[in-house]
């Protein structure tokens, strides 16, 4: 089957968003445009208003209007998307935990860009990680090709997790560079991704008195729900990845390694950690240390939540960690933080590097490794 | 349309168990809505009394679906059940029950964006002139010279004209009700249920303990809020305007019932002065004037 039509062409990493959610067939779309997220919504209306997808494409007056559009469309039993960055993400974050506690299963992109102030639309990280303690499923992918197929992955993911799922790529990296890519056939995206269960999490129907979201009679059972939903959903969910990685694997011959992608750390002493599109040029510095002899390999979080624990607690193993942060907070990097919350053996390094969209290419990573190594940086070092 | 209260649907939408005050005009609102689309509405509530008087889940006090929804986003979780429902092939009515503060505030840009692309939605705004649920503060539709929490002198400012607002948007229709009218109300909610696109409905909804008043006399306030003029019933309807009874005869303003009739029935106006009364009196006439000005403008029927 996939030798008679899988598609060769050439995509921008929006495109290969817009491609893949058109393959997804999603009932309801709803977005706000934001640089650099913007030529998803524009392919996307085009595909509608051509006849191509048969959706409902719902121009909205805002991000907040758009998450709470895809909301109300995926409590209906609708299989809904919407895509957002930056200041628009931060816009819909009430919506964001109510859709991750209601556990409706809506698919949105994040191209992810710097917040303000001062403005600026190139990449950062933080964007994406204010939705780490939400309950939503998060991942940022590496290249255009993963950004298609990780599209494609999400619905099936949050379809059977029960839980909303993001989806980032790096604005202008990936958004506007094109890169070749393959096109699952449609045949094959169908036979994957089954159609949406409407009664999950509940059936809202005329004439069918269920109520959602009211006042608790109990907040222990409140508790419990959120404690189900934000703990409990987000453990199940790290074998549902796995699973759709490997499945999705068999079918289209594209197998990401599920939660995290491990490159040449089998037998390194030292490995780097690090995510989205800039792990190309990590590992294109890896190849280039170890030919240089030293022993270092790569860590590549493909899903920040569900958190992947075991992967990271094999980092113990190694002498030195070095994880890079696209993003800062009060305490360093958020990956930074999170991954030395689960060592207690190995050194931890934590580079925040290329905030605010700073250029940060191969030959930084392969100096800034070096010194790492030597010893030369300390916990949390920035590099500008 | 006509019809015959004892002819209304007998089974109860609103059913024992609820947690409104006593006296809640809302409830009364709620009681109609179900009468006339009780088997089709699928309703959306944000964050309001509304959002109480349901009860406490599992169980609820209103017997038809409700999702409940952040403060701001009930027009566009709406919209969104209804383009799911459009999409699904399923029939049904995606119903906003909202307060005044979730629509005339923190919700208007939603609403307001659900008017112009003509969301296939009713959205029902139940006024009871204040952020209630949170303890009588001001919106902006709490009238000129009321008390509340937040304007303990009296409010400086007028009402904001909500479903004139919402005409002005070119919906397909938009309508004014009071619960001492169910059968205006009654016939608006019908007669949105068989428009397409956008259908706005704002609905007096006297509430005793914020507006100061013995909970028996919740129909009383709300029918002299009518009579004195203070509220007028309207329709907006594909491009006709027109006044509906019984506000028709109080077009002239010798029909109408002394302002102080309304106001002195009410705690939140105890302290007005008579310039304040003065005020209010010409407030009221300025809302007439535009009114009439409006059904004149537009055909009638
Ligand atoms: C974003 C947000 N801000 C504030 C609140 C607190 N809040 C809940 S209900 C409410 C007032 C509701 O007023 P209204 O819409 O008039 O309805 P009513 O309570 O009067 O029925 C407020 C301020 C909230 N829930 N969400
Ligand atoms: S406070 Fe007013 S509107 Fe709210 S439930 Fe009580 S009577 Fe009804």
């Amino acid at each position: 089957m996939k030798a008679l039509a899988t598609q060769k062409t050439a995509l921008t990493g929006n495109y290969a968003v817009a491609y893949a959610v058109k393959m997804a067939k999603p009932h309801v779309i709803a977005a706000y445009p934001i640089t650099p997220q913007t030529s998803i919504v524009e392919k996307l209306s085009e595909f509608v208003e051509r006849g191509e997808l048969n959706a409902r494409f719902v121009n909205v007056e805002s991000e907040f209007a758009a998450m709470s559009v895809v909301y109300g469309a995926a409590m209906a039993g609708a299989r809904a998307f919407t895509a957002t960055s930056s200041h628009g993400l931060l816009y819909m974050y009430e919506a964001t935990w109510w859709t991750a506690l209601s556990r409706a299963p809506v698919v949105m992109t994040v191209v992810t860009r710097t917040i303000g102030p001062p403005w600026n639309i190139h990449v950062e990280h933080n964007d994406i990680l204010v939705l780490r303690d939400t309950g939503w499923l998060i991942a940022m992918a590496e290249t255009v090709q993963e950004v298609l197929d990780l599209t494609i992955q999400a619905f099936r993911i949050a379809e059977t997790a029960v839980l909303p799922t993001a989806v980032g790529l790096d604005g202008f990296v990936l958004s506007h560079s094109t890169e070749p890519v393959e096109l699952p056939p449609q045949e094959l995206v169908d036979k994957f991704l089954p159609p949406r269960r409407p009664d999950v999490p509940l059936l809202l129907r005329p004439g069918e008195a269920v109520t959602f979201g009211n006042l608790s009679s109990d907040n222990r059972d409140h508790a419990r729900h959120k404690i189900a939903t934000v703990y409990t959903a987000q453990r199940e969910a790290k074998k549902i990845v796995s699973q759709v990685d490997e499945e999705y694997g068999r079918l289209t011959g594209r197998r990401y390694g599920g939660l995290v992608e491990w490159y040449k750390a089998g037998d390194a002493k030292n490995v780097v950690v690090c995510m989205g599109a800039w792990c190309s040029d990590a590992k294109q510095a890896v190849e280039s240390l170890r030919r240089r002899g030293i022993s270092i390999g790569l860590m590549r979080v493909r899903f920040l939540r569900p958190f992947p624990e075991e992967e990271v607690a094999k980092l113990d193993q190694y002498e030195r960690v070095i994880v890079y942060d696209r993003d800062i907070t009060p305490l360093g990097g958020v990956l930074g933080t999170e991954i030395k919350a689960h060592l207690s053996r190995a050194e931890v390094v934590n580079i925040v590097a290329g905030i605010a969209g700073v250029d940060f290419d191969a030959q930084n990573f392969y100096e800034t490794i070096q010194k790492a190594l030597d010893g030369s940086y300390g916990e949390v070092e920035f590099v500008v | 349309m006509s019809f015959r209260i004892d002819q209304l649907p007998k089974k109860k939408y609103v059913v024992p168990g609820n947690a409104a005050c006593a006296g809640c005009g809302m409830m009364i609102g709620l009681k109609i809505l179900g009468m006339a689309l009780g088997e089709e509405a699928v309703l959306t509530i944000p964050a309001s009394c509304a959002s109480v008087v349901q009860g406490l889940s599992p169980k609820s006090g209103v017997a038809m679906p409700i999702l409940n929804v952040p403060f701001a986003s009930a027009a566009a979780v709406a919209t969104g059940i209804a383009e799911a429902y459009r999409s699904l092939g399923i029939k049904g009515h995606a119903v906003v029950w909202a307060g005044d503060g979730g629509t005339s505030d923190i919700g208007f840009a939603t609403l307001s964006g659900a008017a112009e692309r003509n969301s296939n939605i009713i959205y029902i705004m139940y006024d009871n002139e204040a952020y209630m649920n949170t303890g009588i503060q001001r919106s902006s539709s709490t009238p000129l010279a009321a008390w509340t929490t937040t304007t303990p002198m009296g409010k400086r400012e007028r009402k904001k004209d909500v479903a004139l607002l919402m005409a002005m948007h070119g919906v397909p229709y938009v309508a004014t009700a009071s619960i001492a009218y169910p059968h205006d109300f009654y016939r608006k909610l019908k007669r949105a249920a068989e428009v397409q696109g956008f259908k706005f409905i704002h609905l007096h909804t006297p509430c005793p303990p914020g507006w100061r008043f013995d909970p028996a006399k919740t129909v009383e306030v709300a029918r002299l809020a009518v009579e004195t003029g203070v509220w007028i019933l309207w329709e907006y309807d594909h491009g006709h305007f027109r006044l509906n009874p019984p506000s028709t005869v109080y077009a002239d303003r010798a029909k109408r019932r002394p302002l102080v009739e309304y106001l002195k029935l009410q705690g939140r106006f105890a302290h007005v002065t008579e310039e304040q009364v003065k005020a209010l009196e010409e407030d009221v006439e300025a809302r007439w004037r535009s009114i009439l000005a409006l059904a004149k403008a537009f055909p009638q029927s």
